[in-house]
């Protein structure tokens, strides 16, 4: 079968799943879903289908990106609106049900937007979401509207039409078009895809690896997990063009074990896929062909360093080795590969399908195209965005995040994971693309973007993240192993109140050594969230040094904790739940902590209902 | 040659080679930890950052290729700085008790410390836990002190291709481990050493090196015929480290456990130091005067009286090229008769003969290195991680480069099976029908190289004609081996653009191990896999010179060189060379001789560093035989076996001692060089042959072995350009006729030695013995890695003794289910000539129906089972097939 009988097939399925004259409910079944409760949920939605006798197919979708507001359900029936409903639980389900299919009754509490149909008044349509409306979807288009497990419902929108038409073109106008485009890997270094490929095109060598990328590592991450979970065929179509292109016929996809949903919809999409000849032995009829192997990983941060990557595949330790030779001359199994990032890849098929320009339409002179950030921490809508580049962080936290929760202020956004820096309030028109962040000190990363407020301890995040690069470090070279290691103990002893001043200086000293002595990417910039934020929160380090101070409260070595007479009442409370004793008072009595016995554990502090202990 | 500039010096470097390895060369320091030569570059320990124009950040000089033109700095400030702090953090992690370590002066991290100038490290201690691991008898990990360089994992993996370790854990928690944090003597380790050689602080030490030596000499190793380079380090007079000879062309610094930690033989309290003569029946200690005046005077009387061929020598193929030719010269021309033989007989017998035949040259045709660059490699009848270490080691790393697929026919499931694409499992005994079946599916599936066969070979037609009928199945029949698989390893053999066979004893030691051999020299004339660069039929000799002892015509029917003794124009070469009358009649052989001495022809042997009250088969026989004997004289090391039943006992000096050569596997003549003195009264070999030669009346005098090799060349074509100078630094392999000739890598390059080379047939023939209702089990044997032959030498080791106690028996579950045995239990074994006592070890290595048995252990010497039948042509003995019954003790 050809391309075009394929999404004919595929079109009738498709129009029966999308069919607004049929009723459907649509399931947020990602992880992020699952772990919000859509597991419970399936259950009762389909108990309620059977025994109310309602006319809905019950559908899996992936991550439309409102993480604040899952589970997220689409309830559509003919003649209404199709309507996404959120924040659902045992308990609101079934009445959101009713009110749907029985009542038609709209304005359900729940009820967040309209995905379809008229406009009801006090519902906005989905693309009018402020967290929506900023952003632009391309890697990310199909999350939500699809059933990530249906090959059918990705052809039918127009899905492996790019490999249709790249097997069309010759290898290099594949490049050509890609290079084009000014994509830039999307997994950190932000380097450009297609000169990249071209490398390994013109690597000496019959035998070729192309590789994917999906060991997604960062604390806070989730950008590839959403890719693979919502839409798989878009790596696996990416994958193929750029096997197609590079002339690989052998590939792998690394991905974390710590993903099963991922994995699961992979291996289910691979085999779809080899069923409908578009990976496989002569795709499409063509004389290219490529088998893909999925490789897990076992949760090492490191792996997700490409040379690791690679030894990780090959099945031996997961470690870096020294560039040149590059992964493009001598990679897996000492064979020329490529590998890109899940995000990357994604956004092959679009470039393909619609072109170079129509793509570069979006983002900076540098910086072409969108990018997708997982946005967490302190902000008010946390979930998954994808928004064109050169975007400043002002607009990303405050129109598309809301901001920040409780009335607290804005205090720095950190980027780039473990290997990026702390923003500060000043700099938040930055725009966002990859010079400009590394300008700022941090990078572009993969997509994590930590908010935080005025009660996040800089330095305490500084330390947050050198303990996890130190636990993470692969061991093999010295800066990194030891140097991380040492960085720890300082700010461990700052957050303490028993360093020097000296030691800010030594940080920094060290932090220098290790990005310039450092084999590998992960080693060279492990120190930037403790550089960034002695840059930019340099009095904040001070404070816990000479005034044994903690200005955001949250350093407990650096706490004492009072009972303000006024306010005590001596109910005891908190005497009862120090656990040293440190608490004295009769009852009715106002009640005294004895500085020398407190463990500054803060337990009075939680326990008492009147306000009457002090944190300082 | 390029040039590059470091710190302002412009200098010469090689292309291809790294930043720090072109400023070694010229002696300019770059610090390092994790480099060291013959690794792949590694990038660990950033001390050898430096600046290059044009290139971002601090690239690492041990993996960054030097380019013509490029300026590099060293030894600046920016760079130092970075240096500086790293090697702090090291500082801060490494105990500083440097005055009591026993790295001090020799320590890397030291050294790097000191030219970076750190004086205190600002960073915080990192005081860790010693984690001393002494589980493995040689060498201690002490952990505490490990830098985390990556040397001894590489070592392990890269160079060995073992594993037995890896870097385990994360960050700080990162460290070298066993699998699952084992203690190391848990883990597959091999003791083989080179990771405490290579370890640069003392993480990893040897055990028995308690002080620095203040002499270090280069020499060969003693045991197998592999013939690695050792670097002897002695001090008054006593061996204190071994480290292997980087500058080996063979071993590249590598030893295997022997080599490395088995030399306490050299410096044993019970080495002899003084003549022993036989009085009343008792060994008492005499001087020389009185045990060269006994041996002069018996063996005038025995050849008075019973002819110079009722007299017979065994010569050694652990003694020197120089002793060898001196030994065979004394017998020839001091006594008067060719009956001297030594333990190739035992060995390679069937090697000389068949190749000789086949080729007309009879040792290994290929060099070790080679190994590393075939396409395919048929190991069969060859333990060769176990008896030749360092060459399995090139078969292992040859196979995980990727480029190589082995291919292993043998009973046993050895351990480079785990390595192999094929295991085929013939029943010992049944080789030439398999590798019959192989040529039968190459013929008629015509893979086999017409265009060599047609210019190179001659009588084609009797191999066709003889392996017609030798189809995969009739094979299976006999050898067990499925036919799909006789099919796939022929095909894959004949296919290879360079394919190897590489064998030993289990080709060699059968009663059919001529026509082994020749099948084997068949299957590579028909594939043209002979001739050229990692090809070739490759017999490896399992003495450290018994490739010489061979050369230097320590053998009944040849002089030097396999210079035939009834070629009359040879005759009258050696006798205008020697000045003396030469017999023209070919000797005995060693099986022939005991069977001599047992009814009576033989009446007085002179055993030179033999031991064949261990090695000989049916060694019940044996000792009969030279219990019989009028007159035995044994000149060794220790008293072994053999010389506890001697006339008279001669001290003699060991490897260490004395100078001379030995050849190796791949006939490579390489020098030896005397470290300590030889204990007592213990004199070199090749004096004390002179000494006696010369009291009977045929002048033998040499003041040096230089004189002695000076004088083979001179008569024998195949050394006559080898001298001591030519081979000071790097041995020279045979043929190399004259003093400009290079040596040769490779045998039969255009042409055979004989002119063609020729396929004989070979038909099937059964074993002399094969198991019965009687004797229902199959007995093979063979050695182990941590022993050595006789274990006179290893046996001396308390290490090797740890890793290896005597006796185990190998027998395959099914069987020991069969024979009510469990794994520990002990059992005798018995054959139709003898019965041991041994221990029970229940394993799949054994095939089905057989068991194996070292030939190590006096405390159960399989020898006293082993059947003393002979190949037809070369009289070498069945070791490797006869039947015995087992049970319980």
């Amino acid at each position: 079968m050809n391309y075009e009988q394929l999404k004919e097939k595929a079109l009738v399925d498709w129009r029966n799943f999308s069919n607004p004259d049929t009723a459907r409910i649509l399931i947020g079944t990602g992880t992020c879903g699952l772990a919000a409760g859509a597991g419970d949920l399936i259950d009762i939605i389909k108990d309620y289908v059977r025994k109310r006798h309602v006319d809905a197919q019950v559908c899996d979708t992936g991550c439309l990106g409102l993480c604040y507001a899952e589970p997220l359900v689409e309830l559509r029936k003919p003649g209404a609106p199709a309507i996404l409903f959120g924040r659902l639980n045992p308990e609101n389900i079934t009445e959101c049900l009713e009110n749907y299919f029985e009542n038609n009754k709209w304005d359900d509490p729940n009820a967040l937007a309209i995905m379809e149909g008229d406009s009801i008044n006090s519902i906005p349509y989905f693309r009018d979401l402020p967290m929506i409306r900023g952003q632009v979807r391309i890697a990310s288009r199909n999350f939500g509207i699809i059933n990530p497990e249906n090959i059918n419902h990705y052809i039918a929108r127009d899905g492996y039409a790019g490999l249709a038409k790249s097997l069309k073109l010759s290898h290099e106008d594949v490049i050509t078009e890609v290079k084009a485009s000014g994509l830039r890997g999307r997994g950190g270094a932000g380097f450009p895809t297609g000169i990249k490929w071209e490398f390994c095109r013109n690597a000496p060598g019959n035998k070729k690896y192309m590789i994917c990328n999906g060991d997604e590592g960062d604390p806070g991450a989730f950008m590839d997990r959403s890719v693979l979970e919502s839409d798989p065929h878009a790596v696996i179509e990416g994958m193929t063009i750029a096997a197609y292109a590079i002339g690989a016929d052998e590939g792998y996809i690394y991905v974390r074990a710590e993903y099963p949903l991922a994995i699961k919809r992979l291996e289910k999409a691979i085999k779809d896929a080899l069923d409908m000849n578009l990976v496989g032995k002569s795709i499409l009829g063509s004389k290219f062909s490529f088998d893909i192997h999925i490789k897990k990983g076992a949760g090492a941060f490191v792996c997700g360093e490409e040379t690791a990557l690679i030894a990780s595949i090959e099945g031996k330790r997961g470690m870096p080795k020294s560039r040149p030779p590059f992964p493009a001359q001598s990679g897996l199994f000492n064979k020329p590969s490529n590998i890109n990032n899940v995000e990357t890849l994604a956004n092959i098929p679009f470039i393909l399908r619609n072109g170079s320009s129509e793509f570069a339409e979006n983002g900076t002179e540098k910086s072409r195209g969108t990018k997708t950030f997982a946005l967490t921490g302190r902000i008010t809508r946390t979930g998954l965005i994808e928004v064109p580049l050169g975007i400043t962080l002002r607009e990303i936290i405050f129109d598309i995040g809301g901001g920040i929760p409780d009335g607290k202020k804005f205090k720095a956004v950190q980027t780039g994971g473990p290997s990026g820096g702390c923003i500060p309030c000043d700099l938040l028109d930055l725009p966002v693309d990859y010079e400009k962040l590394a300008e700022a000190g941090a990078i572009m990363g993969s997509g994590g973007m930590v908010v935080m407020d005025e009660s996040t301890c800089m330095v305490d995040i500084a330390r947050y993240f050198i303990s996890f690069t130190q636990s993470e470090s692969c061991g093999k070279c010295v800066p990194c192993r030891l140097g991380t290691r040492q960085m720890m103990l300082i700010l461990d002893s700052i957050t303490r109140g028993d360093a020097k001043v000296d030691d800010i200086n030594l940080l920094i000293e060290l932090g220098e050594t290790i990005r310039l002595g450092s084999l590998c990417g992960l080693g060279q910039t492990a120190p930037n969230p403790v550089l960034t934020t002695i840059k930019y929160y340099k009095d904040e380090y001070e404070q816990h040094i000479i005034n044994r101070i903690c200005p955001a409260g949250s350093c407990s070595n650096l706490l004492t904790y009072e009972i303000d007479k006024k306010k005590c009442i001596g109910c005891t409370a908190c005497a009862k739940a120090c656990p040293v004793d440190a608490i004295s008072g009769k009852p009715k009595e106002v009640h005294a902590i004895d500085q020398e016995e407190c463990t500054r554990c803060g337990s009075c502090f939680d326990v008492c209902k009147f306000e009457a202990v002090k944190k300082s | 040659m390029i040039t590059v500039t470091i710190d302002g010096k412009t200098i010469e470097a090689a292309e291809g080679s790294t930043i720090i390895a072109a400023a070694e060369a010229v002696g300019i320091y770059i610090p390092h930890l994790c480099h060291s030569d013959g690794f792949a570059p590694y990038g660990a320990c950033r001390m050898c950052i430096v600046e290059v124009e044009g290139m971002r950040g601090l690239p690492t000089a041990c993996t960054i290729k030097v380019a013509d033109g490029m300026v590099v700095r060293n030894d600046c400030d920016k760079v130092n700085k970075v240096r500086r702090m790293i090697c702090e953090m090291l500082v801060a992690d490494h105990p500083l008790t440097c005055l009591t370590c026993m790295a001090n002066m020799r320590c890397g991290l030291q050294k790097v410390a000191s030219y970076l100038g750190i004086q205190e490290s600002r960073l915080k201690r990192l005081e860790r836990e010693p984690v001393v691991d002494e589980s493995n008898p040689f060498y201690i990990r002490d952990m505490s002190k490990c830098i985390m360089c990556g040397l001894c994992v590489r070592s392990c993996n890269e160079l060995r291709s073992i594993g037995a370790i890896d870097i385990a854990g994360r960050g700080y928690e990162s460290r070298i481990a066993a699998f699952n944090d084992a203690p190391i003597a848990d883990s597959p380790c091999v003791s083989c050493g080179e990771c405490v050689d290579n370890c640069p602080v003392s993480a990893l030490w040897a055990k028995n090196e308690t002080v620095p030596p203040d002499t270090e000499t280069r020499t060969i190793c003693p045991y197998c015929g592999c013939g690695c380079g050792l670097v002897l380090g002695t001090r008054s007079g006593k061996i204190v480290s071994i480290r292997g000879d980087k500058t080996n062309p063979a071993s590249h610094g590598s030893l295997c456990v022997k080599g490395r930690f088995g030399l306490d033989f050299v410096g044993d309290e019970t080495r002899l130091t003084r003549p022993l003569i036989r009085r009343k029946g008792k060994l008492e200690e005499a001087d020389w005067e009185e045990a060269l005046s006994l041996i002069v005077d018996r063996i005038g009387i025995i050849k008075k009286q019973h002819g110079p061929d009722a007299l017979a020598g065994f010569s050694s193929a652990k003694c020197t090229n120089e002793e060898n030719y001196v030994f065979q010269k004394f017998v020839r021309a001091a006594i008067g008769t060719n009956n001297v033989d030594h333990c190739a007989r035992l060995c390679h017998a069937s090697t000389v003969a068949g190749l000789a035949r086949a080729f007309g040259s009879g040792a290994m045709t290929n060099s070790m290195d080679e190994l590393e660059n075939a396409d395919c490699i048929l190991v069969t009848g060859s333990n060769t991680t176990e008896a030749h270490p360092i060459i399995g080691m090139k078969i292992m790393n040859a196979v995980k480069s990727g480029k190589t697929k082995l291919i292993v026919a043998d009973p046993r499931r050895i351990d480079l099976v785990e390595f192999s694409e094929l295991h085929i499992r013939q029943r010992s005994g049944t080789d030439v029908a398999l590798f019959n079946a192989m040529m039968n599916v190459i013929i008629s599936e015509e893979l086999y190289d017409k265009e060599f066969v047609l210019a190179r070979t001659e009588d084609f037609d009797v191999l066709r004609d003889c392996v017609k009928d030798c189809t995969p199945d009739w094979a299976e029949q006999i050898t067990g081996i499925p036919a799909e698989d006789i099919r796939a390893s022929a095909r894959l053999y004949a296919t290879a653009e360079r394919g190897s066979i590489v064998y030993s004893m289990g080709i060699t030691q059968h009663t059919t191990g001529t026509d082994n051999v020749l099948a084997l020299a068949n299957l590579s004339m028909l594939t043209g896999n002979i001739g050229r660069l990692s090809t070739g039929v490759n017999p490896l000799r399992g003495q450290n010179n018994v490739q010489g002892a061979c050369d230097l015509g320590a053998l009944p029917n040849v002089y030097t060189g396999y210079q035939k003794v009834d070629d009359p124009d040879i005759q009258k070469k050696f006798e205008q060379a020697w000045g003396v009358k030469l017999s023209s009649q070919a000797g005995l052989t060693i099986t022939e001789i005991i069977n001599g001495a047992a009814d009576g022809r033989i009446k007085g042997l002179y055993i030179m560093g033999e031991n064949p009250m261990l090695s000989d088969p049916n060694i019940n026989h044996v000792r009969e035989a030279l219990n019989k004997l009028d007159f035995l004289i044994v000149q060794d090391i220790f008293l072994t076996e053999t010389a506890e039943l001697a006339d008279v006992v001669l001290p003699a000096a060991s490897f260490a001692e004395k100078d001379g050569t030995f050849t190796s596997t791949e006939r490579r003549v390489q020098r030896v060089r005397s470290a300590v003195p030889a204990p007592g009264e213990a004199r070199q070999d090749w004096e004390i042959i002179c000494d006696v030669a010369t009291r009977l009346g045929f002048d033998m005098s040499y003041s040096h072995p230089v004189e002695i090799m000076d004088e083979i060349a001179s008569v024998t074509p195949i050394y006559g350009g080898i001298s001591f100078d030519r081979i000071e630094k790097i041995g020279l392999q045979w043929p190399c006729p004259d003093k400009k000739h290079e040596g040769t890598m490779f045998l039969h390059e255009g042409t055979f030695k004989r002119g063609r080379g020729k396929f004989h047939p070979t038909p099937f023939i059964e074993a002399k013995e094969i198991p019965d209702k009687e004797y229902p089990l199959l007995l093979t044997t063979g050695r182990y890695l941590y022993h050595f032959h006789t274990r006179t030498m290893t046996g001396r080791s308390k290490g090797l003794e740890e890793l290896c106690p005597p006796v185990p028996v190998e027998i395959h579950p099914d069987d020991a289910v069969k024979f009510g045995v469990k794994d520990g239990d002990n059992v005798e074994i018995k054959s139709r000539r003898g019965e041991i006592k041994a221990t029970a070890k229940v394993t799949e290595r054994s095939r089905k129906g057989s068991v194996f048995i070292a030939f190590h252990f006096r405390e159960g010497p399989a020898n006293a089972l082993t059947i003393d039948a002979t190949d037809p042509v070369a009289k070498i003995p069945e070791y490797k097939v006869c039947a015995v019954n087992l049970h319980v003790s």
